[in-house]
């Protein structure tokens, strides 16, 4: 019987995952289909909530702040994203060049992506402070401006203050995979196309970026996936405040359903970015499928 | 435009490289690393000092201790650190070895439905912990086990165990199958040849999964935050932006602090294992 056991892929397989797929069964898939059911009902903390429809939804749709958070997070995902992307791509090239030091700068790169997110973002806070903010020091001691710069107070100046704390921190992960794969183009097409006399724009147009679409399609999901989603950084830094100017959907869902004790709406509002999210791991889908091609396999 | 080959690299002068490469790779890297020199000034400044507009703000005049000093002895910081410590080390150590089981298993048992179940990892890797967050609250909270630190440490392993599968996916497919088959032609068994063959060459492959599960759960802030509410279980991070923060009145100094040292234990693991990590994280996007 043992023996019959150990031979059999089958059931020998279904030990091997028993540990990873109860786990996730019960914490993941679960609740996944927990939360479809929560933003159907009216369920509050400590209360099961009744089946009301779509009533969450209908509410939702026409509540000025949920409007506003989707206008943010779409707005932050796109600027934020589009900045990630030109900066990470720059950084990623001038890291390619034959540097000296060139391991220490890449490893010192990183520093941002890996410490924790809430006590960077406390560091940003502080650094976006009214009163004594560096950055507004800085420029007065320069002369560029008259008075200190209200980075959190208003509406503008704080969308765009939480998006720079964002790229900061994005900037990183995307320079670095985008580096990786850089470094898998072999330099012989940059040769045959030296000697063909291309320029270094042409170079970088027909050679470095066909070559690279593949991996910036899977790295840029990634990034507007973790930036779409995103919670730290606007929890810590601004709370979605002035007016709900920052608030994003994930903050939006917190507040309602942990602080305000909603759980059916603010499940409702997580739900509510799941196409958006299902649109991006298409994209990176399709992105993959461009891969095949370029390595001479057959179009699925 | 970016060229490693020798042959064409003499066609830069060198000036040119100065102003093209350096210049805006050394912005980069102020810009990158300053916050992280703020956080490590403002720890060490008095208050007078943090609350005036006179003078050079860039450095410090006069270095006080007193911010960890009370940071150390008048919070919860230190028990915050602890937790921290376990949460991470448990739930990475239990998201590893339910990843190389599953990973083994997918990749080399090859069990009807192996690809699907693969794929099904891949998707729950993209499941964002913030549209999961609620009803995994009520989960928790229905199993009883809503402000314990295991709440903590199962509900880790969501994101743990999908990332370190994925990798480890990778790096069990490099592994030849021959030295599978004539260790099963010698008589071993499954296990044995997990254990004795495939674990040893997959190290590389364990030190980046174990390094990534251990940062990512250190850094874990929205689980931590609605799962746990006395400050006895807080983590580091939650701990900081939830406890230190006492009304308007913001003491600088040691948010800034806690900052700082709750940073520097993963910078530390980090600078240990670069190699490592770098090679996980560029991994799990590339499959």
């Amino acid at each position: 019987m043992f023996d019959r056991l150990q031979n059999s892929r089958n059931a020998l397989g279904l030990i091997f995952m028993l540990p990873a797929a109860v786990l996730l069964l019960l914490f993941l898939t679960y609740p996944l289909g927990l939360g479809v059911w929560l933003g159907f009902t009216d369920a509050k903390v400590g209360r099961p909530g009744e089946w009301i429809g779509l009533e969450n939804y209908i509410y939702l749709a026409g509540d000025s702040v949920t409007q506003l958070a989707l206008f943010n997070t779409l707005f932050y995902t796109t600027v934020a994203s589009v900045l990630k992307f030109f900066l990470g791509l720059w950084l990623a090239l001038l890291l390619n060049k034959n540097l000296r030091f060139k391991s220490f700068f890449r490893a010192v790169i990183l520093l941002p992506y890996i410490v924790p997110t809430a006590l960077s973002a406390i560091a940003f806070w502080w650094i976006f402070d009214a009163q004594f903010s560096i950055i507004s020091w800085a420029l007065m001691k320069m002369g560029l401006i008259d008075q200190y710069i209200d980075f959190l107070g208003e509406p503008w100046n704080a969308r765009f203050s939480v998006i720079a704390a964002n790229v900061w921190r994005g900037v990183p992960f995307v320079a670095i995979t985008l580096l990786a794969g850089l470094q898998t183009i072999s330099p012989s097409y940059y040769e045959a196309s030296a000697i063909d006399g291309a320029t270094p724009w042409q170079q970088f147009r027909h050679v470095t970026l066909p070559l690279l679409t593949p991996i910036i399609a899977v790295v840029m999901t990634f990034s507007v996936l973790f930036t779409f989603t995103d919670f730290q950084l606007i929890y810590v830094i601004t709370r979605g405040g002035p007016l709900n100017a920052t608030h994003l959907m994930a903050t939006l869902s917190f507040q309602r359903a942990i602080s305000g004790g909603a759980l059916g709406e603010g499940a409702a509002i997580s739900i509510a970015m799941v196409p958006f999210l299902l649109g991006a791991i298409l994209f990176s889908y399709f992105g993959l499928q461009r891969r095949a091609w370029q390595q001479g396999g057959a179009d699925k | 435009m970016s060229t490693e080959s020798v042959g064409m690299e003499f066609l830069e002068t060198r000036r040119r490289k100065l102003v093209m490469v350096y210049l805006p790779l050394l912005v980069f890297l102020f810009v990158l690393l300053f916050p992280f020199y703020w956080m490590a000034i403002t720890s060490f400044k008095p208050n007078n000092e943090l609350l005036s507009r006179e003078g050079n703000p860039f450095w410090v005049i006069e270095p006080t201790l007193a911010h960890v000093k009370k940071l150390l002895f008048d919070t919860a910081y230190p028990q915050w650190m602890w937790n921290t410590v376990l949460v991470s080390v448990v739930a990475t150590f239990f998201s590893l070895v339910a990843s190389v089981l599953a990973a083994y298993a997918i990749e080399r048992l090859r069990f009807s439905g192996a690809k699907q179940t693969g794929l099904a990892i891949f998707l729950a890797y993209l499941v964002p912990p913030s549209i999961l967050f609620i009803p995994l609250a009520s989960v928790v909270f229905q199993l009883g086990l809503f402000d314990t630190r295991l709440a903590l440490i199962l509900t880790y392993p969501t994101f743990l165990i999908p990332f370190c599968t994925w990798l480890l996916m990778g790096y069990f497919r490099t592994i030849p199958f021959e030295l599978e088959e004539c260790a099963l032609i010698d008589g071993a068994n499954r296990w044995q040849i997990l254990v004795k063959i495939v674990l040893p060459l997959a190290v590389p492959g364990l030190i980046s999964a174990g390094i990534f599960a251990f940062t990512l759960s250190w850094n874990e802030f929205i689980y931590a935050l609605t799962f746990v509410s006395s400050s006895e279980y807080k983590t580091l991070p939650v701990g900081v932006v939830t406890e230190l923060v006492e009304g308007d009145v913001y003491h600088w100094g040691s948010l800034m602090a806690g900052a700082l040292f709750g940073s520097l234990p993963v910078a530390f693991v980090y600078s240990f294992f670069v190699e490592y990590y770098v090679s996980g994280m560029t991994g799990s996007v590339k499959e």
